[in-house]
């Protein structure tokens, strides 16, 4: 509790920001092949397709390990509420996320044929999806808290609009697996990408449509905060974007381009991130702490900001490479059938 | 009987950090190990140290993957059921937990794939770098997890207001009184514990007779290594106990089960301590060891567990036993080695018994290591933070019995599902052998059109 001059909380909020959206986005993706996966047509294109991301889907996973400590670390309050009120998504996703991970070394084993591990992979993926989207609906919604504690129930979570932010996150997260898909494969496996990432961007679109509409009807601060003048004209920009970037999305998985439906549903994804951040700020548990009442010791955010400043950058160089050495399609083997 | 979140909660984590920790015991040592390899295989340019660091990291990607995924259970649990420790705490231990993020996790992960996929990718120097960045990552990783683990025993470098820690001094806290040893300690068990997987895959090998010349070049690198490791463990883990006698006595006192605080006191081989009535039934003795061993002098003091009031004591019984077998185990290796010389010298390193007996020491390492983190963590009890924050003040207050109880079934169904599968294929791969012609793992522009196949065509480069 030393004094300090220097207020360290938006550099924190910026750092974690920026860690939870490189987890939404490469794991995003990768979870995204994870549920596109059963839809994929026969076992050759199945293989294929895990193939492209299993050099590095261990890394992404990681950042979920980052953004977990770096709420503890930067926002332990936040940290003691939140994640004792969705005891159960949490639970249900670290279970699924352990079923999916575990398939990449077991199923090899046996890739020609369909065996458990690839609906571990396939429903582990689509079950941790569904379990992070609940825990952001029932994150938006708030919590009942006590002093510094959850006070509610461990079943508080589940709501209707919880459940709504759930299967949007499954539309999301396929929508940057098709994206990726896209991108890495060619020929009838492309094309059947191309499709998903269709289907995915409707149920994109109906998904932030409702909860665009939900949000402001639940918490009349969040419509105060979009709908009061000025702030309706300087924050019109991130839904008309928004709107853009869906069209430019839809013409580009329907065309040949070949990375810009991944770059567009990133941007989709970003703009999201953008009208949540606005809706809440500056509150980390949303009604009750702000991100400074909740905000770690000016000592312990110092000392790990030095070490922090100086790694992230280091950690995004060489997983730029690693991403380098694995760069252009995937192909399977001619001669293997 | 009423559900009680504090317990379920405890055996809970007892539960989810017991698997993860074996995988961790053996990866950290087999990173080491396979970077040593590929290290002569570069240098040396023979094709045989490829071919084994290759078999070892086909082994490794399996371990390392169960490693990550029961890992990521790890931090969620401060907050699902330890959530008042974690208000309490955080503002100390969480830039280690965070350092450890950032220096290890990322660098394992992101270097792995490199090293599992990337053999045609890049060039020789630069997946022996990447075997290297993934050593380097798991010893980066025992660092800091053990720094927090180490500080929540020996706590130091903070100060208490309104009921919560703040820090004072990073140095203090980071290299907290116990932590040079537990990290010693627990490394070195970690490295014998993949020495003796390597020396019963070894032997395996060898008896097998199609792999025999891999096999004997990983006992020979095996048995040289744990000549030196296990007498090293051993001193290692008397300066450890020396650690504990002066900053964690009731631990101690649990651990040799002594009631009475006394001088020239016996070694105690083995008893039936009982609680209740504060004494040991069945006690088997040696006089005057126990001073000696424990102090290094005839006439050394132990504390007693009278000395502590009931509600600040340890479970002496588990804490006695955990310990006993840890010891017990550190002999046996310690005869095997011995054994391995006897052997060597009378060439006779390869009689048939011999082989098997090692092949059979396969567990040996990993049983040593649950029973020293039980002796460790059960004997820090009733506290979370030793001396000042109580494990049933830890818990998360919104907790119900039942809750946990239905998470607790959750993860006790999937990682029985999960180690046994991951066993199972474990063993599938030793018994396919370092086989020529196999390369493991080709990703991106892949020969066979699986994630890490060994078994289907592909030369190697």
């Amino acid at each position: 509790m030393s004094g300090s001059i220097l207020d360290f909380v938006p550099l924190w909020t910026g750092i974690l920001g920026l860690g939870v959206c490189l987890y939404v986005l490469l794991d995003g993706f990768d979870l995204g092949v994870g549920i596109l996966f059963g839809f994929m047509p026969d076992t050759a294109s199945r293989n294929l397709v895990m193939n492209s991301i299993a050099p590095i889907w261990d890394g992404n996973e990681t950042w979920l390990v980052l953004g977990g400590i770096g709420l503890l670390a930067a926002f332990p309050l936040a940290f003691a509420i939140i994640i004792p009120a969705v005891y159960f998504p949490i639970l249900v996703m670290l279970l699924a996320l352990v079923f999916r991970g575990v398939a990449f070394e077991f199923r090899y084993r046996e890739a020609d044929h369909r065996t458990f591990w690839d609906y571990g992979f396939g429903i582990g993926s689509t079950v941790a999806t569904f379990a992070q989207g609940v825990v952001l609906g029932a994150f938006i919604q708030g919590f009942k808290v006590e002093g510094r504690h959850f006070a509610g129930s461990s079943m508080d979570f589940l709501t209707p609009f919880s459940l709504l932010t759930g299967v949007a996150l499954l539309f999301g997260y396929g929508l940057l697996g098709a994206g990726w898909l896209v991108l890495k494969t060619e020929g009838p496996l492309q094309a059947q990408a191309r499709r998903l990432g269709r289907l995915c961007l409707i149920g994109v679109v109906l998904g932030i449509g409702a909860v665009s509409i939900w949000t402001p009807l639940m918490d009349a601060d969040i419509a105060r905060r979009w709908f009061s003048w000025p702030n309706i004209a300087f924050l019109a920009p991130v839904p008309l974007l928004a709107g853009v970037t869906t069209l430019w999305a839809w013409r580009a998985f329907g065309g040949k381009a070949e990375a810009t439906p991944f770059i567009a549903g990133i941007l989709l994804f970003l703009l999201s991130f953008l009208g949540i951040a606005i809706s809440l700020w500056p509150m980390i548990v949303p009604h009750r702490y702000t991100l400074w009442e909740a905000a770690a010791d000016p000592n312990t955010q110092a000392f790990l900001l030095v070490g922090t400043l100086f790694l992230l950058p280091v950690i995004l160089m060489y997983t730029g490479w690693s991403y380098w050495v694995f760069r252009g399609k995937v192909r399977a083997d001619e001669g293997y059938h | 009987m009423t559900l009680d979140p504090v317990v379920l909660s405890r055996i809970q984590f007892a539960w989810v950090i017991a698997w993860h920790i074996l995988l961790p015991a053996f990866t950290v040592g087999l990173a080491s190990f396979i970077a040593v390899l590929e290290g002569i295989g570069f240098l040396t340019g023979r094709e045989i140290w490829q071919r084994i660091s290759t078999f070892w990291t086909r082994i490794f990607a399996v371990s390392f993957g169960m490693g990550v995924v029961s890992g990521v259970v790890m931090p969620f649990q401060f907050g699902t059921n330890w959530s008042r420790f974690s208000d309490i705490a955080a503002n100390v231990i969480s830039p280690l937990l965070s350092y450890e993020a950032l220096t290890a996790f990322f660098l394992e992960s992101a270097f792995l794939g490199v090293l599992l996929f990337g053999r045609k990718k890049v060039p020789a120097w630069a997946h022996l770098v990447a075997a290297v960045m993934v050593a380097g990552g798991t010893l980066f990783s025992s660092f800091w997890i053990l720094s927090t683990n180490s500080w929540m025993q020996t706590p130091a470098g903070f100060e208490i207001i309104d009921g919560r820690f703040f820090p004072k001094d990073w140095m203090a806290i980071i290299f907290n009184p116990s932590f040079p040893y537990r990290l010693l300690h627990t490394v070195a068990a970690f490295y014998v514990t993949t020495a003796f997987v390597v020396l019963s895959v070894g032997s395996y090998l060898v008896r097998g007779g199609q792999f025999a010349a891999e096999g004997r070049i990983m006992r020979l690198l095996a048995l040289g290594f744990l000549s030196l490791m296990v007498p090293l463990q051993m001193v290692l883990g008397d300066a450890h106990g020396l650690n504990t006698r002066d900053h964690q006595p009731a631990k101690l006192a649990a651990i040799e089960a002594r009631w009475e605080t006394e001088r020239r006191v016996p070694l105690t081989l083995f008893a039936i301590p009982d609680e209740a009535a504060e004494t040991n039934r069945y006690a088997i003795e040696i006089p005057l060891l126990g001073s000696l061993i424990l102090t290094h002098e005839w006439d050394g003091e132990i504390k007693g567990l009278k000395d502590f009031p009931r509600e600040d004591r340890p479970p002496v019984a588990v804490p006695f036993f955990a310990f006993r077998i840890m010891v017990g185990i550190g002999i046996l290796m310690l005869g095997i080695v011995a054994l391995g010389w006897v052997q060597w010298l009378r060439d006779r390193f390869e009689a048939p018994w011999f082989l098997r007996l090692c092949q059979y020491s396969v567990p040996l390492g990993f049983i040593a290591v649950l029973a020293g983190w039980t002796t460790t963590e059960v004997g820090r009890q009733p506290w979370t933070i030793y001396g000042l924050l109580r494990t049933a003040h830890s818990v998360t207050p919104s907790l119900t019995g039942a809750d946990v109880l239905i998470s607790l079934l959750a993860y006790a169904g999937t990682y029985l599902v999960m180690f046994s599968a991951g066993l199972l294929l474990l063993r599938r791969l030793v018994r396919k052998g370092p086989a020529p012609g196999t390369s493991p793992v080709e990703g991106g522009r892949p020969r066979q059109p699986v994630t890490a196949a060994p078994d289907m065509g592909g030369d190697r480069p």
